[in-house]
């Protein structure tokens, strides 16, 4: 293993110098129709403004697989020029064992810390006072996307929250439609549950256990009647076998279910099948409860190399990323937020206007991505599978993730 | 050998030198690869690494977490349960296919490229085509409403408490096949003279082949049920590609949280922990029947 892996990367070596210095290899996982839309924005900007190449370095399976993989190749000693992560805590121990390119000195020069907003996303970037990442886009999680055709056909009122939604799915039912489409996959299931306690307990006591690890909060009452929302939504999902989350929203887009709890991705389905914001579907930001986003999403990192002609490239890729028209393309295209405020998105539809303005209004707070490491978020993930695909009890759930908070970092 | 009694004694270390010279990267391998990266795991299971192998000693407590995790005891549990039955059925059915296909039927070499073909694919896709057989709307359950059985209920892989029945379907009908073929072997390789006596002292084919065949064949059964075993501790990439852990965490079993803790939740400690505790169940089943098997044959 180690000599096959010390031959690759010398030939990884070889091959690197003897092409052109300014080829950069840019590693992520949009591979969807409107996210490869979104990336090719970035390479022809890069290609046309620049005197380099972009090297698409795609990687298929999502997030799950491909994290693993970016990070294997970067500590294996066979770095690419730049990779897509989210930004949080992903790469905190990369940064820290000094693999990582510090992008300080660009970041003071062309003032991000006036430009991005919120400003929290570049803290996500920020080790010990040191910079090591491009924020790129805001991606959030607390959406409810409910189809306006499925209330039709059970003679109901589109709901405005959360609670109303609650309240006529018996009716859907008799109708034959799935009230809540859901995705049997822990990270779709913890959205929901992220989502659903957020609205139950409030945006301060929610922070008080993600983000300061309050275990005692989390036993509390209010969370109580929260892990008790989400039984109440499993009921409502029961119906639902799918397993990815594009086919969950499809169910939604077919009016063959109520809604569905997505990130603002879910989105550019909408979009692709021609659906109208306000028509078609409604978003509630929130679940309709309390107006307030999180502000996840992807950054790009570049792993620190030797060559010189890569680093000048990674460093002029950094600059390009933050630049106006870059945000402007590159997030209309994804249907994400951009990640600085002084920009003009009059283009975007009724739903990134939405998020925009709540955005405005400060109604924001860090993404799990940003307050849990990849460990108790691989284990409440665990939990949530179970929880949704079996009959375990609100109080046993409850039980489970106040010893998850317990031992979180 | 040959000139043991005229030249002086050569020293051991130098006999056989070409075979020694050939047999280094073998035994470079083994003790560096296999025997040093198990060390290696099993010594730093015992720190709190999380994305990169780091010496900070925290004793047994990745150990008392593993243990405390509802999602691993699920997984040895169905590893058990699995392992069990996917050991007995394989046997069982191989035996009683070779047996069948040894009573010198018509087109023997049809049946039994046809019962070994599963074998030629992986388990990524032997899990996938599985996935859809199983699927209730467009597989098996789906074609039989079809046909007018408007109640048959056949959903393994959406109810916890049957989806390892599923992935034990698929299971077997990947792997009998080789067994099958093996265990053939095994049958051809007994003298006709037996049957000949058997049929002479009128005993009845089942039981000589209960009471004569299968003791005879007692090597072929031991590579067999090592081939077995091992590819029950390794499962893996079968419940990847059929129900990714699901329905919930009904279908997990110890190798994939080693994979998941070790890669995505970025806690090497955690999965060096899991991945010895496969080791340990391994060599506890190991150990002794190496002993019973090897050793005794070499006192005897």
């Amino acid at each position: 293993m180690k000599i096959t892996t010390k031959l690759l990367s010398s030939v990884a070596l070889l091959a690197a110098t003897s092409a052109s210095a300014a080829e950069l290899e840019v590693t992520h996982w949009w591979t969807s129709g409107g996210e490869a839309a979104a990336v090719t924005k970035i390479a022809e900007a890069f290609n046309a403004k620049t005197d380099n190449t972009w090297i698409d370095g795609a990687i298929a399976g999502g997030g799950g697989t491909s994290i693993p993989a970016i990070i294997s190749r970067i500590i294996g000693g066979d770095p690419m020029g730049a990779t897509q992560l989210n930004h949080g805590r992903q790469a905190q121990e990369l940064i820290e064992a000094g693999m990582m390119t510090d992008l300080t000195d660009l970041a003071e020069a062309g003032g991000w810390r006036d430009i991005v907003h919120p400003v929290s996303l570049l803290d996500s970037c920020t080790v010990d006072g040191r910079v090591y990442c491009v924020p790129m886009n805001i991606h959030s999680a607390q959406w409810l996307w409910v189809s306006h055709g499925a209330f039709e056909k059970a003679g109901l009122p589109v709901p405005t929250n959360w609670d109303e939604f609650v309240a006529s799915s018996a009716k859907l039912k008799e109708a034959g439609i799935v009230p809540l489409a859901m995705g049997q996959q822990g990270w779709q299931q913890s959205i929901a549950f992220g989502a659903l306690t957020l609205g139950v307990v409030g945006v301060d006591s929610f922070l008080k256990v993600t983000g300061d690890k309050d275990a005692e909060e989390a036993k509390s009452e209010a969370w109580t009647r929260a892990f008790q929302a989400v039984a109440t939504a499993r009921e409502l999902a029961r119906d639902s076998k799918v397993q990815d989350w594009n086919i969950a929203t499809n169910m939604v887009i077919q009016d063959t279910a109520g809604g569905q709890i997505m990130g603002d991705w879910a989105q550019g389905e909408f979009q692709v099948a021609g659906e109208i914001a306000g028509q078609d579907y409604s978003c509630l930001p929130g679940m309709g409860m309390n107006e307030i986003l999180d502000t996840g999403g992807d950054a790009f990192y570049f792993p620190l190399v030797e060559d010189e002609a890569t680093k000048a490239a990674q460093l002029e890729l950094a600059s390009l990323l933050i630049s106006k028209e870059m945000q402007v393309d590159f997030n209309l295209a994804k249907g994400s937020l951009p990640v600085r405020g002084d920009i003009d998105l009059t283009a975007a539809n009724d739903c990134m206007q939405k998020g925009l303005k709540i955005l405005a209004d400060g109604g924001i707070m860090p993404s799990n991505r940003q307050t849990f490491d990849a460990d108790s978020d691989q284990q409440i993930n665990d939990l949530m599978s179970e929880f949704w695909a079996t009959d375990m009890s609100a109080a046993d759930a409850q039980a489970a993730y106040v010893s998850i908070i317990e031992n979180a970092e | 050998m040959r000139n043991a009694p005229t030249a002086k004694r050569p020293v051991k270390i130098f006999s056989n030198l070409s075979a020694k010279i050939a047999s280094i990267p073998m035994v470079f391998t083994a003790v560096v690869v296999f025997l040093g990266g198990s060390l290696w795991t099993i010594a730093y299971s015992f720190t709190s690494s999380r994305l990169l192998p780091k010496w900070n000693f925290v004793g047994l407590d990745q150990y008392e977490r593993l243990w405390n995790t509802r999602r691993w005891l699920i997984s040895i549990e169905n590893l058990a349960m699995f392992g069990v039955f996917s050991l007995v059925f394989t046997l069982v059915i191989s035996f009683t296919l070779a047996a069948l296909l040894d009573r010198k039927i018509r087109f023997e070499n049809t049946f039994r490229t046809i019962l070994l073909y599963p074998f030629a694919l992986s388990f990524i896709v032997t899990g996938l085509t599985w996935q859809w057989i199983l699927n209730p709307d467009f597989g098996l359950q789906g074609v039989v409403r079809g046909w007018g059985w408007e109640s048959f209920q056949f959903d393994p892989l959406n109810n916890p408490d049957l989806v390892m029945f599923g992935l034990l379907i698929a299971g077997l009908w990947q792997g009998t096949g080789l067994i099958m073929v093996i265990l053939l072997a095994g049958l051809r390789g007994i003298d006709e003279d037996i049957w000949k006596a058997a049929r002479v002292d009128g005993i009845g084919t089942v039981k000589t082949y209960v009471r004569v065949i299968i003791p005879m064949m007692r090597p072929v059964f031991v590579t067999a049920l090592v081939l077995i075993a091992a590819g029950i501790i390794k499962i893996y990439d079968l419940v990847v590609a059929q129900t990714s852990g699901g329905p919930g965490i009904a279908s997990e079993v110890p190798a994939k949280y080693v994979m998941d803790y070790m890669f995505g939740a970025q806690n090497l400690g955690q999965g060096f922990a899991a991945s010895t505790m496969m080791l340990v169940s391994v060599v506890v089943i190991l150990i002794p029947w190496a002993y019973l098997e090897f050793g005794g044959k070499k006192r005897g």
